[in-house]
């Protein structure tokens, strides 16, 4: 039967202890183990080169060898279930939050999802951004009312550690240096053309987002923001809400 | 009515978003572009545009590796619901897979994996082949894959196997001629012999692309079809001999790791422009 040949190639493809499936053989071998080790290298190795092109700089941070090993390791424990591996990888920084090889880099994790956020950015839904002019036309009086729909490529990361600076730091975007003021940093990934935008969200801003995105009214993101941290300011985050086209609609006014 | 596959005689290249620049820089003496499917199923951003441009430029061969025809267990009813909305929105000359399997039990393995060839599989492959066609509303292309084992179970050989899914399906072949090399010499048979039993007047595309040289625990040659290099001379030789046969059939150039700059590979497509035009002279004398 069939069915159950295929099962048990399965099974061994990932389980390297166990012996080579039966009804395998080659011109030279009766039990062909270093043959079927080609179909095993294949799939382990191509999974891993998955993630090593979706987390590069995860990879930059831990060095070739501890990525292969690191990714190694989840592709066994939690092989993709659907051949789109763009999505393959989102609960890679979970299992890097418990991989106790790394637990010495407490930031990693959160770097992993900002890589994670950011392929989710690059592979969105497209839509055009407002133009300034759009923004000229509102009613200041009721602005407070409106609800602002996001561009469908916004994602919001954050965490108690400097992840924007150490991202830029290992993509090539900034020099590396020591980080000396270790603080939390919130980041922002949007597309709003072809090229996917991480900025370093200001205070409150994060807050203001995800509030936004949860379809509050501008006054009570506002005030939700001005709540979580009291430098929020809003006047500074609606000019890079619309310069950095993270807007697509306006409603309620 | 089923859409047929029609590509041009002429070389193409497997696109990689490195030389999108390149390539809509000027045109280029490319007769198509093929992509993986799979890589152009998110909802947006720079992957469909530049498939567009493509598309708007170019014929177009959409050529999946996920969908594991060669499975016993049932298509992935969502990824052939994916397959048909990328076919619908760029229209693509031909759509084609591969005789193997790739996912078994809600695990997708990324690597196209052997099958034995047997009257139940055989009826399985082309029960899988008759629902992709009705759900795409075209015919597909069946690739021939690269093998690195033997498998006892199988008693029809592949040709034959190919042949007979052709036959009842309807499907076009897709003669993969570096598989054919790398299989031979993995299996230690005579590769021109898989080419004069294969039924070439299905075949409506060819692919070319390069191995890597091992060898195996015993030391025998062990070929990977690693498509990191360039094509070995000979497989352009058994190319040669195929289309020297057939006629000029579609041809793409395949280079998917340590992928080289465009030029190099577009050097690649005007040696088989080179090959198919003596063939199509020789046919017109």
């Amino acid at each position: 039967m069939s069915a159950s040949f295929e099962t048990s190639f399965a099974r061994a493809l990932l389980d390297t202890a166990r012996p080579i499936p039966s009804g395998i053989t080659a011109h030279n071998a009766a039990i062909p183990t270093g043959r079927f080790a080609v179909y095993r290298n294949n799939v382990v190795v191509g999974l891993v080169n998955a993630l090593r092109s979706r987390f590069p700089v995860v990879e930059k941070i831990v060095g070739e060898e501890f990525f292969a090993g690191m990714a190694r390791v989840f592709v066994l424990e939690r092989p993709p279930g659907t051949p789109l591996l763009a999505t393959y990888g989102d609960e890679f920084a979970a299992f890097i939050a418990t991989f106790d090889p790394a637990r010495e880099l407490v930031y990693l994790a959160d770097v992993a999802r900002l890589e994670a956020a950011r392929t989710r950015a690059y592979h969105a839904a497209d839509a055009m951004p407002f133009g300034v002019a759009e923004f000229a036309a509102l009613d200041a009086s009721a602005v407070g009312g409106i609800r602002i729909d996001l561009h469908p490529s916004v994602e919001i990361v954050r965490s108690p550690h400097p992840i924007v600076t150490i991202w830029a730091m290992n993509s090539g975007e900034r020099d590396l240096a020591p980080i000396e003021n270790w603080h939390g940093e919130d980041a922002l990934a949007v597309r709003p053309y072809l090229d996917v935008d991480v900025r370093l969200l200001p205070p409150g801003g994060a807050v203001f987002l995800l509030a936004l995105a949860g379809a509050k009214p501008l006054g009570e993101a506002a005030a939700a923001a001005l709540a979580d941290h009291p430098e929020f300011d809003l006047s500074r985050s609606l000019a890079g809400l619309i310069c950095s086209g993270l807007v697509c609609g306006i409603c309620g006014w | 009515m089923a859409i047929i596959a029609n590509l041009p005689p002429r070389p193409g290249v497997g696109f990689k978003p490195a030389h999108f620049r390149d390539i809509i820089a000027a045109p280029q003496p490319i007769g198509f572009f093929e992509v993986h499917a799979e890589n152009y199923m998110g909802a947006g951003g720079p992957p469909h545009a530049q498939l567009a441009a493509l598309r708007e430029r170019y014929a177009l061969s959409v050529h999946g590796v996920g969908l594991s025809i060669g499975s016993m267990a049932p298509l992935d009813g969502g990824h052939l619901a994916r397959l048909k909305i990328l076919c619908d929105r760029y229209e693509p000359e031909s759509f084609s897979e591969h005789l193997a399997w790739s996912s078994h039990d809600g695990v997708y393995f990324h690597d196209l994996l052997p099958l034995p060839y047997t009257p139940q599989t055989l009826t399985r492959v082309a029960e899988h082949i008759d629902e992709v066609q009705t759900a795409l509303g075209r015919e597909m292309l069946l690739e021939n894959p690269s093998t690195y084992v033997c498998l006892t179970e199988s008693t029809i050989p592949e040709v034959d196997f190919l042949g007979e899914v052709s036959k009842r399906t309807g499907c076009g072949l897709l003669l993969d001629v570096n598989n054919v090399f790398v299989s031979a010499k993995n299996h230690r048979l005579e590769p021109l012999s898989y080419l004069e039993s294969f039924p070439i007047d299905r075949v409506k595309e060819i692919h070319l692309g390069g191995h890597d040289e091992e060898v195996d625990d015993n030391g025998a040659p062990l070929l990977i079809d690693s498509h990191g290099s360039p094509i070995a001379n000979a497989v352009w030789a058994l190319y040669a001999q195929v289309v020297a046969r057939a006629g000029a059939i579609p041809t793409l150039i395949e280079w998917d790791n340590n992928v080289p700059d465009w030029r190099t590979l577009c050097g690649e497509a005007i040696t088989a422009h080179d090959i198919l035009a003596d063939a199509s002279r020789a046919s017109a004398a």
